[in-house]
């Protein structure tokens, strides 16, 4: 059986792109980590891919907000690619910046009609500075990506941010994202209980503890905290034992 | 006409830090301050296009507003009093240069960008308030402007470039013109050296051009060969009571105690020492790890964000400049006390809470934006480093063993890559060796830099990529002396010609010496054969990296550097390398006395009657020298290359201390070999006895990393000396004292240095800080499911001290509180490293649940550690065989002791494996969450697991 291949783009100041890949080849895909000069001069690897995993970084060192840059690169140079690339039902992953990418670029929760503003972002965390600790997520049971059932939860792994704090421009989206199952992960106690905002539960003051969120379709998922960074057990702080969780999300998403 | 725009939050919310920032600098009238960002445009554009720019790049939609307006025109009136602050001309700007090719993207008309910041400002405050706010907390001077009222955008100036060289005759000058001339240019040269310069150019007839004579400087430099740790020294060593104990000469410092150490031990994993720009030793016979330490004192003093960015940026590009990929970083810092009264404060320093904050926020934004971990270091605070913190910035690498490649060719091409040059940091390399006074902030302000950590990512990408290509035969990083150094040292064998003016520069302008010298970030020099210098350029053009080529390696053995052609330097290689006269130095060291004599009117506890014990150990806990890092620590990525075993933090509840980083590399997961990151440092001890400070550290780095589970036998360790000016016999005798015990302590533990750095003149107004020794420890570690952490695991087991207990308080952090000086500074221990060997072995049986070093506070404070990191108490008492006061066994700082935590199963065959040695049994680990240490006359300690945990938290 062919492994399927996974298109990991590197902007200047992508730094996680190597742990993804990682992540990618222990559930059973073949990672591509292609350079965002090599895909504007040959887009290929876009049709080669079974699936895109945005990576995690400091894109373009996060000036001007952090996944500004690199949405502006998606919208001006790859934009008939991703479209083509979502319509056709493919995965698409976001991980930390490539949650703030795929947010800014309008790809999630990608309901933004054209020309319109958008809903939905990632700002700076409500502390004011980058956190790295490890985070509980509980997986929406009804989430639109609807493979995430397949993973047991909740999922332990780090986050590593400084704008990672999700916020909503009124209640009325809110109340859509939830209602449409758009809400993938929330933040949690280690017991599952919801963290209702509480630091250091919810490290970033996201608004209804979201973590992470899909589209209405299933196909993109974004997400601040890193489940690449929990693919062995010898990486779990607390206990060395049982399956590293965050690999499941990877094997369910390639599955 | 130039565009002023606005960005504000749409819920406005006061900067919370900010105003306790404030209030912490006496500024109590400071109510509430609202931050908004500020970007200027150089000239003007549509409001259409205004719209879309603000709409795609500079607000976010959901949480921002932007206005915008012509420059001259009043902007909205502020909330209160208004302070603008915004970037020096010339300062790196990352937010500015993403706007212009964001702009380009977008084909809107090709401007310049400026960026700011605007606060307003509620609070009842007169003008001088305002001006203290600015200067003291929202700006700085070194590197910004501010304004209380609208400020005007400083674009980077249009300018003719400059080709002016100047000749600077010195054959007829005095002594005293010629030192005067080395003070005025920041030549920081000495006489000697200077005289050397002027001989050397009257023979050959002419006067040293401008290029030439800074070169020298450069070259010459205290950063660049260490004149002191190779001058001859004269010792002298007096008792106490001041009688002349020994003299002796010393032919270098490096050479007699370091080197000599290490070629004495020479392990056969040991690669690469004090050769290049980092240490090397084998991993796992495939790779090889490198390991680097480097300070960044002075300009953290100046402009902490911008010091310490650059710190770490320096010492990843050294270990890039090696071949290595970078993975791991660590940091170690010394500052002034945090509550320090600001109204003391002398005329000229920074508040220590400032230049803490911003060494912080400098080490995170470039550690984090670069991808790597930083998961070792510590922090320390004393008021010795009031006007001079310290800033300890390492690096590790992984390269394949062999590919550092370290031998260029004649006709290679000599290409620069990465970032472009601009005046940043001329004289970094001279202004280190000078002492800061209250005008240094004036005079070498453009010694200071702001990082810009993706260029240098990029750098990492692009030469791993032509390492393994073999595109260069020779690299070597641009770091103090800019080109000059980098290229000199490149063509130190066989000679180069270089053309100055293809140098890509940030702006126009720059004269010649000023491009040859600049000290900007992010720049690698390699040596490429000239057939493959299009696919270098190739690899540039994917990862976004800028390739120059500069000229090329001659074989003349000159260095000649041009300028449109003509020579603006030239001169023969081995009076550059070789040239500088040889220094003596004069070096006295007065031992202290060593009884210890109470100075305050606190009395030692002589029990734990009244809970005076419990008291003092509370105390310690949250001494902020030995309290939770954690909020320094989690502003650090610990995870990232997800191969971090032991993290900086450990416990069930991932917030107890750690004795040392355990790493796994990425990439070598088909194998169990792991490696450890530690270290050592006590500088109080070194106020009493540097010798002994230099043992104690070395103990303590190796301690820490056997404690995690290090081999003993695969340890190597960097040195790096702080110190102040050594051309004081006093400063110099202290650091010869250290020295000498680098070399004790590294034959006794059969442990190499591979590299070290000196950083020296580290004064205020004539004030030395304590003087410093960092002993770093990268180790390996043959397996790393064997390893242990400091958290208690499980009730029921046993708790082990290994190693004896003296009465060695001297130095200790019990002293410190209780203000008594003088005692008896902790020694080796015999044996230890045979400990080490045992402990080892016990790791590796998986024995050992916990381990923990003993430092700072003693068995007591180390006790109190292990609880709280596993969430248990501990019920212990004080050994029969003991013969020292209660007060001294709990609390001194004796070497080579470790805690240890072992099932009751293993009771046995520990015994076995420690027979002969100082193993002594404390007690047991216990549900019951107190921790109860006990003597023969009742209980010392009797303390609830909450106050420890609150007391070492801090909440």
């Amino acid at each position: 059986m062919t492994k399927p291949i996974v298109l990991i783009p590197h902007a200047p100041g992508t730094n996680r792109d190597g742990d993804a890949a990682h992540a990618i080849e222990m559930a059973g895909g073949e990672p591509r980590i292609v350079t965002l000069h090599a895909l504007r001069a040959d887009a290929r690897p876009f049709r080669e891919a079974e699936a895109l995993l945005i990576p995690g970084g400091f894109s373009y060192g996060d000036a001007l907000g952090a996944g500004q840059r690199w949405a502006l690169d998606l919208s001006l140079f790859f934009l008939d690619e991703l479209r083509e690339f979502v319509e056709s039902g493919k995965r698409v992953l976001g991980i930390c910046n490539g949650f703030q990418v795929l947010v800014k670029a309008g790809l999630l929760p990608g309901d933004q009609a054209e020309g319109e503003p958008r809903n939905v972002t990632l700002t700076h965390n409500e502390r004011g500075y980058f956190d790295c600790r490890w985070v509980h997520l509980s997986i929406n049971p009804n989430s639109t990506a609807s493979y995430l059932r397949e993973i047991e939860g909740p999922i332990f792994c780090p986050i590593a941010h400084g704008e990672g704090n999700f916020q909503v421009r009124d209640e009325a989206t809110l109340h859509r994202l939830t209602e449409d199952n758009l809400i993938a992960f929330r933040y949690v106690d280690r017991n599952g209980a919801p963290a209702n905002g509480r630091f250091p539960l919810n490290p970033s003051g996201s608004v209804a503890d979201i973590a992470g969120i899909s589209n209405a379709k299933g196909n993109v998922l974004g997400l601040m905290p890193h489940p690449e960074n929990h693919i062995m057990a010898v990486q779990n702080p607390v206990s060395n034992e049982g399956k590293g969780v965050g690999l499941a999300l990877f094997e369910a998403m390639l599955g | 006409m130039t565009i002023r725009i606005q960005v504000a939050p749409r819920n406005s919310v006061t900067a919370t830090q900010l105003v306790q920032d404030a209030h912490a600098l006496g500024l109590a009238g400071v109510e509430a301050l609202y931050p908004q960002r500020l970007y200027f445009l150089s000239d003007t554009l549509s409001a259409e296009s205004l719209q879309r720019l603000c709409a795609t790049l500079l607000a976010d939609p959901v949480t921002e507003a932007a206005t915008w307006m012509a420059s001259h025109e009043a902007p909205p009136a502020a909330r209160g009093h208004l302070i603008e602050v915004s970037y020096r001309p010339g300062v790196t700007d990352i937010e500015a240069r993403e706007l212009e090719r964001g702009m380009a993207e977008l084909g809107l008309p090709d401007l310049h960008a400026a960026t700011g910041t605007r606060y307003e400002i509620e609070g009842d405050l007169d003008e001088a308030a305002l001006r203290r706010l600015a200067r003291q907390l929202l700006a700085n001077e070194t590197v910004q402007h501010w304004s209380l009222g609208p400020i005007h955008p400083t674009f980077v100036r249009e300018a003719a470039p400059d080709d002016t060289v100047e000749a600077v005759p010195l054959d007829l000058l005095s002594d005293d013109t010629l030192l005067t001339l080395s003070r005025e240019r920041l030549l920081s040269l000495d006489l000697a050296e200077m005289k050397t310069i002027r001989d050397h150019f009257a023979a050959e007839g002419r006067a040293p051009t401008d290029v030439e004579l800074e070169t020298l400087a450069q070259t010459w430099s205290e950063h660049c060969v260490h004149k002191t740790f190779r001058a001859t020294i004269n010792f002298t060593q007096r008792a106490a009571d001041g009688t002349v104990e020994r003299t002796t000469q010393i032919k270098g410092l490096l050479r007699h105690f370091l080197r000599r150490a290490t070629e004495q031990i020479a392990p056969d994993w040991l690669h690469s020492a004090f050769v290049d720009n980092a240490g090397i030793i084998a991993f796992d016979g495939e790779n090889d790890l490198a390991f680097k330490v480097e300070t960044h004192n002075h300009p953290s003093a100046l402009e902490p964000f911008g010091g310490a960015n650059t710190g770490i940026g320096g010492v990843v590009r050294d270990i890039i400049g090696i071949s290595a990929r970078p993975i791991a970083t660590t940091d170690v810092l010394c500052f002034g006390p945090q509550d320090f009264p600001p109204d003391e404060l002398p005329e000229g320093i920074l508040h220590p809470r400032r230049i803490a904050s911003g060494v912080v926020a400098g080490i995170a934004d470039y550690g984090n934006k670069l991808g790597l971990p930083t998961v070792n270091g510590a922090v320390l605070y004393d008021e010795g480093y009031l006007g001079n913190p310290l800033v300890y910035c390492g690096c590790v690498g992984l390269l394949p063993h062999g590919s550092h490649r370290t031998t260029p060719q004649v006709g290679d091409q000599i290409v620069a890559l990465g970032g472009r040059t601009g005046r940043d940091g001329l004289h970094g390399a001279t202004f280190s060796s000078a002492e800061l006074t209250v005008e240094t902030v004036e005079e070498a302000g453009s010694a200071v830099q702001i990082g810009d950590p993706i260029t240098e990512k990029g750098l990492i990408e692009l030469i791993e990529a032509a390492r393994d290509e073999e595109l260069y035969s020779a690299i070597t990083d641009c770091g103090a002396g800019g080109f000059s150094s980098a290229v000199g040292e490149m063509g130190a064998e066989l000679g180069v010609d270089v053309e100055l003016s293809k140098v890509p520069l940030k702006y126009p302008g720059l004269r010649p010496w000023e491009i040859w010298l600049s000290e900007a970030q992010e720049r690698i020099v390699v040596a490429v054969p000239p057939e493959k210098l299009a696919r270098l350029q190739t690899l540039a053009d994917e990862w976004e990296v800028e390739c120059t080529v500069l000229g090329r390696l001659t074989g003349h053995h000159r260095l000649v550097v041009r300028y449109e052609g003509i020579a603006v330097a030239d001169m023969p290689m081995d009076f550059l390398h070789d040239g500088l006269p040889q220094r003596t130095m004069e070096a006295l060291w007065q031992a202290s006395p060593h009884p210890a004599s109470l100075r305050s009117a606190v009395p030692l506890p002589t029990s734990g009657e009244g809970g005076a014990t419990n008291a003092l150990l509370l105390r310690m806990l949250a001494d902020p020298n030995v309290a939770s890092n954690e909020a320094i620590i989690r502003r650090y990525d610990h995870e990232i290359r997800g191969g971090s075993i032991v993290r900086p933090l450990v416990g069930p509840m991932m917030d107890g201390p750690a004795d040392a980083a355990l790493l796994k590399p990425r990439g070598t997961w088909g194998h169990n070999m792991a490696f450890t990151l530690s270290n050592g440092i006590n500088p109080w001890f070194g106020q009493l006895d540097p010798y002994r400070m230099a043992l104690s550290t070395i103990d303590e780095a190796i301690r820490n990393a056997v404690a995690v589970g290090a081999d003993p036998d695969r340890i190597a360790i960097l040195d790096n000396f702080c110190w102040g000016n050594p051309t004081y016999p006093d400063r110099l005798g202290s650091l010869v004292r250290a020295c000498e015990g680098c070399y004790d302590g590294a034959l006794a533990y059969n442990t190499p240095f591979i590299s070290g750095k000196d950083s020296l003149y580290n004064e205020f107004e004539g004030r030395p800080i304590p003087g410093t020794l960092l002993i770093s420890a990268i180790s390996i570690v043959p397996d790393y499911h064997h390893h242990a952490t400091s958290a208690f695991k499980a009730a029921g087991n046993l708790i082990y001290l290994l190693g004896d207990t003296k009465a060695e308080l001297g130095g200790s952090l019990l002293h410190r509180l209780l203000e008594i000086e003088g005692g008896e500074v902790p020694d080796l221990p015999a044996n230890a490293l045979n400990h080490y060997r045992a402990l080892h072995e016990a790791i590796r049986s998986g024995w050992i649940a916990a381990a923990h070093d003993l430092s700072e506070g003693g068995v007591a404070v180390a006790l109190a550690e292990m609880a709280l990191a596993g969430r248990l108490g501990a019920t212990v008492s004080i050994p029969k065989e003991s013969t020292l006061s209660p007060t001294e066994w709990l609390f001194s700082e004796s070497n080579g002791r470790l805690l240890l935590e072992v099932a009751p199963q293993h009771r046995a065959e520990l015994a076995a494996l420690f027979s002969g040695m100082p193993l002594h049994s404390l007690g047991h680990v216990s549900e019951e969450p107190t921790l109860r240490i006990d003597s023969d006359e009742g209980p010392l300690i009797d303390l609830a697991l909450d106050d420890i945990v609150k007391a070492w938290r801090g909440v």
